[in-house]
């Protein structure tokens, strides 16, 4: 599970690919890039959890709604996470069955830094690749 | 993808550059401007010009660069019959914009308190990711806030009478309709009234320096009437609840598109026609986004005015705290233009572009109409801003639209590889601006190098004539979100 972010595409915003193994790793590396564009890490202890269920009709669709809760989530409730365990179903509708582990929002103890918009269908992708899955994701800033 | 320099400062691309246009895009700029346009823009402009109902040519502005969807910087042009309506041709943040407030102080009066006054106004307009203001509304309230805009914060005491006059379409776009609004969107930003935002969203003490006035008879008619003058401007927009809102209709109307049989060039320009079911339910969500984001800079105004009167033991109306002007610069608007010598009502997006009203024009406020609209052009955090004003000639050629800001140059990837937040911060000292920031990593992202030259494009959209130079103002302190 990897990722990384992009120089060249949507100057004005974010872009980052992630790749996994399986589709629940893939997902995993999309949520940290994207938590990762918020604050630093490190300083997010997973002492909160919560569980997330999500449906859509193709997998791209399922990525963007996952990446839609989180940034939900950071505002709604000021929860940023840092740790998942996803579980994906694919059949005629593919499901999402995660627990997110993070904390609430603390400039003391959290080193904050850009704040997310949303989640772009701009240049989005999932792929299936050799060894595994990858995402391309612009994150609106 | 070739352009053609039709006339100075003007660049066509012309229908049949890309299969599927309907309309030539056009980009006004200068040489220099023109020659550093990302390919970013060519590509989105042109989708744009292929979407259905779209009239004369698609724009973008000297500032524009790669988006989403639209670029920024983009104006399109939809018949409210025949045409879509498109959240990508709009932005997540809904009715994002900038309001300007004068004060009676000058710079040698700020100075000495200058720090009190950037770190008050740094704890009482919450920034960064996550916030919430001091607000606390029930749903109901909120539901109040998305019909009535700015005007229901000045009704709770959040501002004064006259604001309203000052803000464009009085702070309260109509046909505003909360049941079009999800759950979600709500409980997202039901809190954030008063906050600022993240990322290029600041607030800033800013002085009109000598030669800084381009047209004196304008600049008082404004407000702006003497050497030094203090002046407060900030960026932000709905917050959560217009990126919820722009979120959830993306998704709506995707499956729409595919009733409607409307096929786009990028997943993000989804659209349904305006007149749809869909169309309508959207628009009328966004404007409860837009009436939103007026309440938000009027509750910032509010506490602009008692941060200045807490610090200089004055009232905020004998430091003459008046607003200027708040303009939207990511919005759809049904208006009235001319095309092929008709006028037509037309769905106006503009993303990343504010509009331009010339002077007379019937949509502008008793305050404003003999003038012509104010329009705010916001810089980066290190090089300044300006005040225009709207003419005749933004009719003509833009659908009454201009630019927005200085537009990026490059990402915030790679301007954080190029340029240390803390360089940024040592730089900005030594020209006498006092930064406060939320986010210190963010700083390096804001870098004045990061984005065009804010006079380049000033003078690109004064040149042509779709608005022109009224003052320069530049920082003395900021609050970078």
């Amino acid at each position: 599970m990897s990722y990384r972010f992009l120089e060249e595409i949507a100057i004005a915003d974010v872009a980052f690919e992630a790749e996994g193994r399986t589709l629940a790793e893939v997902f995993e590396a999309a949520a940290l890039a994207l938590t990762e564009v918020m604050v630093e890490l490190d300083g997010v202890s997973p002492t909160l959890s919560r569980l997330i269920s999500l449906r859509a009709e193709d997998l791209e669709t399922l990525l963007f709604r996952w990446l839609a809760e989180l940034i939900y989530l950071k505002d709604a409730a000021c929860l940023l996470f840092r740790r998942f365990e996803i579980t994906i179903r694919e059949g005629t509708e593919c499901e999402l069955e995660a627990t997110a582990w993070g904390d609430q929002i603390n400039y003391e103890t959290m080193s904050l830094k850009v704040d997310v918009k949303a989640v772009t269908y701009h240049l989005f992708s999932l792929t299936k690749i050799p060894h595994g899955w990858r995402a391309q994701v612009i994150l609106d800033i | 993808m070739e352009a053609k320099k039709i006339a100075e400062g003007i660049w066509e691309i012309p229908r049949t550059a890309k299969e599927g246009m309907l309309v030539p895009a056009r980009i006004y700029a200068t040489d220099e401007l023109f020659k550093e346009m990302d390919q970013g823009v060519f590509e989105q402009v042109t989708n744009v010009a292929c979407l259905p109902g779209v009239q004369k040519y698609v724009l973008c502005m000297p500032d524009g660069h790669w988006g989403y969807g639209f670029p920024i910087g983009g104006v399109a042009a939809m018949d409210t019959k025949t045409g879509v309506i498109s959240p990508g041709g709009i932005g997540f943040d809904i009715n994002c914009g900038m309001r300007m407030l004068r004060t009676t102080l000058t710079e040698p009066e700020v100075k000495p308190r200058l720090r009190e006054l950037v770190d008050r106004l740094f704890q009482t307009v919450p920034s960064g990711v996550g916030t919430k203001g001091f607000l606390r509304l029930n749903e109901a309230e909120f539901r109040e806030v998305m019909v009535q805009g700015a005007q229901e914060m000045i009704r709770r005491g959040y501002g004064w009478p006259e604001d309203a006059e000052r803000i464009e379409n009085l702070g309260r776009i109509p046909g505003a309709d909360p049941a079009k609004v999800s759950a979600k969107a709500t409980s997202r930003g039901i809190h954030q009234l008063g906050t600022l935002g993240s990322g290029n969203h600041y607030l800033e003490i800013q002085v009109v320096y000598p030669g800084s006035i381009y047209d004196p008879d304008v600049a008082r008619a404004l407000g702006i009437d003497r050497e030094l003058q203090v002046v407060v401007m900030f960026h932000c927009g709905s917050r959560g609840f217009g990126h919820q809102v722009a979120t959830d209709y993306l998704e709506t109307f995707g499956p729409a598109m595919k009733r409607y049989g409307i096929s786009v060039r990028d997943r993000e320009l989804a659209c349904a026609p305006f007149a749809s079911p869909e169309g309508q339910d959207y628009f009328k969500a966004m404007v409860c986004a837009a009436n939103s984001a007026f309440a938000n800079r009027q509750v910032i105004t509010h506490r602009v005015r008692e941060a200045f009167s807490d610090v200089f033991k004055r009232d905020a109306r004998d430091l003459g705290l008046e607003i200027i002007y708040d303009v939207c610069h990511n919005i759809a608007k049904v208006e009235r233009h001319r095309v092929n010598g008709e006028e037509r009502e037309l769905v106006i997006h503009r993303k990343g572009a504010t509009r331009s009203f010339p002077p007379g024009h019937p949509e502008l406020a008793e305050r404003y109409r003999a003038i012509g609209q104010p329009v705010i052009i916001g810089g980066s955090m290190e090089t300044g801003s300006y005040l225009l004003i709207g003419t005749a000639k933004a009719m003509e050629y833009s659908f009454g639209s201009t630019a927005h800001g200085s537009g990026r140059t490059m990402s915030r990837t790679a301007a954080k590889k190029k340029v240390h937040s803390r360089d940024v911060l040592q730089r900005m000292e030594r020209q006498g601006i006092y930064v406060r920031t939320a986010s210190f990593a963010g700083l390096a992202e804001e870098a004045g190098m990061a984005y065009k030259d804010i006079s380049a494009v000033v003078d690109a959209v004064d040149t042509l004539g779709i608005s022109k130079k009224v003052v320069r103002l530049q920082p003395i302190g900021n609050i970078k979100g």
